[in-house]
């Protein structure tokens, strides 16, 4: 009898062997299955060539996608807008759906940066992602994970119809690794329109007459000039980086600034350190920011502007930001509907073009954008086409009508920005002498999301004491290589 | 001897019938597991009962198959074990018990630190040596800061964790509604660590003079007549400060372990020392404290362990501004932020270095309690 029991034990085992292989085949046979399942649904809702535009895009695989050639395909994409944003996205891509029939799976994912990466080491990246900073771009494409897309995509209609400077912050070595496709104007400041003309004030339109202003403020007993906070959760110091970064611009110029973030030469070069000085005549210039050094530290970026809009009067007036700030003002906050608004921008509260410092380097701006890479192989058209879709002005106007979107393709035409502010930062940027790019977020992640932030949370703690260390120790900590 | 046991288990041999219906039940477990794994796995499969309703039922099938799944695979795996030859059925099962938590230890914790251990010496910058990232670690100046921090958090944070639970779990031996008393004091314990930070972020908050406090602390500080304190920013106050935080959820554990251990403390013993005319103190310090020696030093080792793992705090309040920083956030930011695989492991085998000694005393205490071998 005995014996047997080996034999019993042995077909058990074989069982649990084909249970288990049977899982892989049926597996693969489920995912062929549900594919084609959404293919003959999709076709069946969607006529071939619906949108009608087929073939006049000038884009190989776009106009392919728009005769109805890739219906049924599915391109899942991933950006960090979510809620609103959503929305937005969304509204952009609906056309694109329309016409092609390719289903697109767009994703807003929260702790976005994080997000993505775990999805990409986890072997899952999406077909195509949106990233913020060109230098995770690049590690990504040293990793390895991303398709250089320099092979199909008409890199040159690109390279003209953007503005200058974006697509060679796409590149690395010969390849093409991502399409800018919005992008933020960060050299504004916004001030409380009404009291603003009630004290009688103007706008500045050079670096001494703002300084000048920020003075007759403290001397008129109209509280501190300047609304500054760089507290971020996990990002503290940002808002500090910006302000040096745009200075830099003013000062140096932008071939020098495009020098510094390449570190072609020392993050603390005497141009940096001059340029941090002029700062610190604003930032740590008695009574010129609310509350102090403390305040700049402790205070939320979300909360900065609380003081401006306080019901006794602008306690504090200026507050350089991007355009997107508005959403976090008191009033605004948590309320959905912009018509409902305490404190709609472009009616309690406008901007004016923070001004240049040296007038042989004009007037530069300074912002930053997101781009779209590719994670999958380029072997599917219908992912190609999507990135080129994006690359066109329809590919984002549904978004700029809506508002809170700046292309950086020229080729929109002016009149879609019907929205304020684009209205009035359009013209900022169009008039721009140069554009430098959020150097921060170029700069390796250990300065430019690390050292550099780090190092000026510790220069407003010191109160701007130490410049020389502190700047000297994030050169020291750029990473080799 | 062995003859008898022979004897016993030929005695217990069982007719074929009960045979194959063991096998019976086996296939279908492992059959019922599978189908269930394959819902679970499937995007799709659940879809007809609705957003919600697939959701739920999905939720359920995973819940059944974690918990009666497993104590399905034992029983079924028990019993396929008993129709080997009767000497190899004793040889094996205990490896079938064991084995799986040997296994999940094996593939999620032993092989990922070994990778660690050799990632931290392998990813290195071209030309350099394998020690380069422990000597970065070392020589660079914001971990010395971290390190230095790591060192105050280790003095003071499982002491005072200890000696605020020690007092309490004393005191509250007396308190007539004890279990309500040792509730409060441990609630903190089961807010996660991130939860625990935004709480004393508020108690902390500051705000420029003359505006609202919202910060409880700073509102008594200004009640007082006083100037706000920035806690979080005023060095070295904020180290402190979050070690604070720190303790306030250490302090439910140290009581809830050492009240028990005080609980087990003969009562003849208490009560000869009082007839030898002991005083309260003196009865807490020379018998009750020598009775329970076992359990303040694992509550203080453990408190040493999970003060060297310290990160939730210091990242939801400063991220480590204000030389605030340690040594586990450090890694999080150079591996998830920065992508310095390298110098994130190395740190990673530096706190792994610093843990063992500890484990070494708990390992021995417990050995000295008589438990483990």
């Amino acid at each position: 009898m005995r014996k047997y029991r080996w034999l019993w034990l042995a077909v058990a085992m074989a069982m649990v062997v084909a249970a288990c292989g049977g899982d892989g085949g049926d597996g693969a046979t489920t995912t062929a299955g549900d594919g084609a399942a959404t293919t003959a649904g999709d076709g069946a809702t969607t006529t071939a060539g619906e949108g009608g535009a087929a073939g006049d895009t000038g884009y190989e695989h776009l106009d392919r996608a728009m005769a109805g050639e890739f219906e049924g395909t599915t391109v899942d994409i991933v950006a960090q807008w979510v809620e609103g944003e959503e929305e937005n996205f969304n509204a952009v891509l609906d056309p694109f759906r329309e016409a092609t029939g390719i289903d697109v799976q767009y994703e807003g994912l929260p702790d976005y940066e994080l997000a993505l990466q775990t999805r990409v080491d986890g072997n899952d990246a999406p077909d195509l992602a949106q990233i913020a900073q060109p230098g995770k771009m690049a590690s990504y494409a040293a990793d390895g994970v991303l398709v250089d897309i320099s092979g199909w995509f008409d890199v040159d209609r690109l390279r003209e119809e953007q503005v200058e400077g974006f697509v060679d912050l796409t590149q690395v070595d010969d390849g093409v690794y991502g399409v800018y496709y919005k992008t933020d104007v960060k050299s504004i400041v916004w001030y409380p329109v009404a009291p603003f003309e009630e004290a009688g004030y103007t706008i500045p339109t050079t670096w001494d007459e703002m300084t000048a202003l920020s003075d007759q403020i403290i001397a008129d007993g109209n509280g501190n000039p300047w609304c500054i906070g760089i507290e971020s959760e996990a990002a503290d110091g940002w808002v500090a980086t910006d302000w040096l970064e745009d200075i830099v611009l003013r000062t140096a110029g932008v071939d020098f600034y495009n020098q510094w973030w390449k570190h072609e030469v020392p993050f603390n070069s005497p141009e940096v350190l001059a340029a941090a000085d002029q700062m610190a005549a604003i930032w740590f210039a008695p009574d010129y920011v609310y509350g102090g050094n403390t305040a700049i530290n402790a205070t939320n970026i979300r909360d900065v502007a609380n003081p401006m809009f306080d019901a006794a009067g602008p306690q504090c007036w200026f507050q350089k930001q991007a355009s997107w700030i508005p959403e976090f003002w008191p009033g605004n906050r948590d309320v959905a509907d912009r018509e409902a608004w305490a404190n709609p921008p472009g009616e309690a509260s406008s901007f004016f073009y923070l001004p240049g410092i040296d007038p042989a380097v004009g007037n530069p701006v300074l912002g930053a954008g997101d781009m779209f890479v590719m994670f999958t192989d380029g072997d599917r058209p219908e992912v190609r086409a999507l990135l080129e879709y994006l690359a066109t002005p329809q590919g984002a106007q549904a978004w700029i009508e809506i508002g809170g979107f700046i292309s950086p393709n020229t080729t929109v035409p002016t009149e879609w920005y019907t929205t304020y502010p684009n209205t009035d930062l359009v013209p900022i940027l169009n008039n721009a002498d140069a554009f430098g790019f959020d150097a921060s977020d170029l700069m390796p992640a250990e300065v430019g999301a690390g050292s550099f932030w780090t190092g000026m949370v510790d220069w407003v703690a010191a109160n701007g004491e130490g410049t020389e260390e502190i700047f000297q120790s994030i050169e020291d900590g750029w990473p080799a290589g | 001897m062995a003859e008898a046991v022979e004897a016993r288990l030929e005695a217990n041999r069982r007719p074929a019938l009960s045979i194959i219906r063991d096998l019976a039940i086996a296939v279908a477990v492992i059959v019922l597991i599978w189908l269930g794994l394959r819902v679970l796995r499937s995007e799709t499969a659940l879809d007809a009962l609705g957003p919600l309703a697939g959701k739920l039922v999905q939720a359920l099938i995973g819940i059944v198959l974690g918990v009666v799944g497993i104590w399905a695979l034992f029983v079924v795996g028990n019993s396929l074990v008993e129709l080997l030859p009767a000497r190899a059925t004793t040889f094996v099962r205990p490896y079938l018990f064991v084995g799986p938590a040997i296994a999940v230890v094996s593939i999620f914790l032993v092989a990922p630190a070994i990778g660690t251990i050799i990632q931290s010496f392998t990813e290195v910058p071209e030309g350099e040596g394998p020690l380069y990232n422990y000597a970065q670690a070392f020589t660079d100046p914001a971990l010395q800061v971290a390190l230095r921090n790591n060192a105050i958090w280790l003095v003071l944070a499982p002491a005072g964790s200890l000696l605020i639970g020690l007092a309490f779990a004393g005191l509250v031996d007396r308190v007539k509604r004890e279990s309500f008393a040792k509730a409060f004091i441990f609630l903190p314990l089961c807010i996660s660590g991130a939860g625990v930070a935004v709480i004393w972020r508020f108690i902390y908050e500051w705000r420029p003079p003359g505006q609202p406090q919202i910060g409880i602390l700073n509102a008594f500080v200004t009640a007082l007549g006083g100037e706000p304190v920035p806690w979080l920013q005023e060095i070295p106050v904020n180290t402190l400060a979050l070690i604070v935080a720190f303790i306030w959820i250490q302090t439910g554990f140290a009581m809830v372990i050492l009240s028990a251990a005080i609980k087990g403390v003969p009562i003849e013993l208490m009560e000869a020392a009082r007839i030898d005319g002991a005083g309260e103190l003196q009865t807490f310090l020379r018998v009750v404290m020598p009775s329970i020696r076992g359990s303040v030093i694992t509550v203080f080792t453990l408190s040493a362990i999970a003060v060297l793992k310290v990160f939730d705090i210091v990242y939801v309040t400063t991220n480590g501004n204000f030389q605030t920083d340690v040594i586990a956030n450090r890694m999080f930011n150079e591996m998830f932020r920065f992508r310095n695989f390298g110098f994130a492991t190395a740190l990673a085998v530096i706190l792994l270095v610093a843990v063992v000694p500890i484990i070494v005393i708990n390992v021995r205490n417990l050995r000295r309690q008589g438990i483990g071998a």
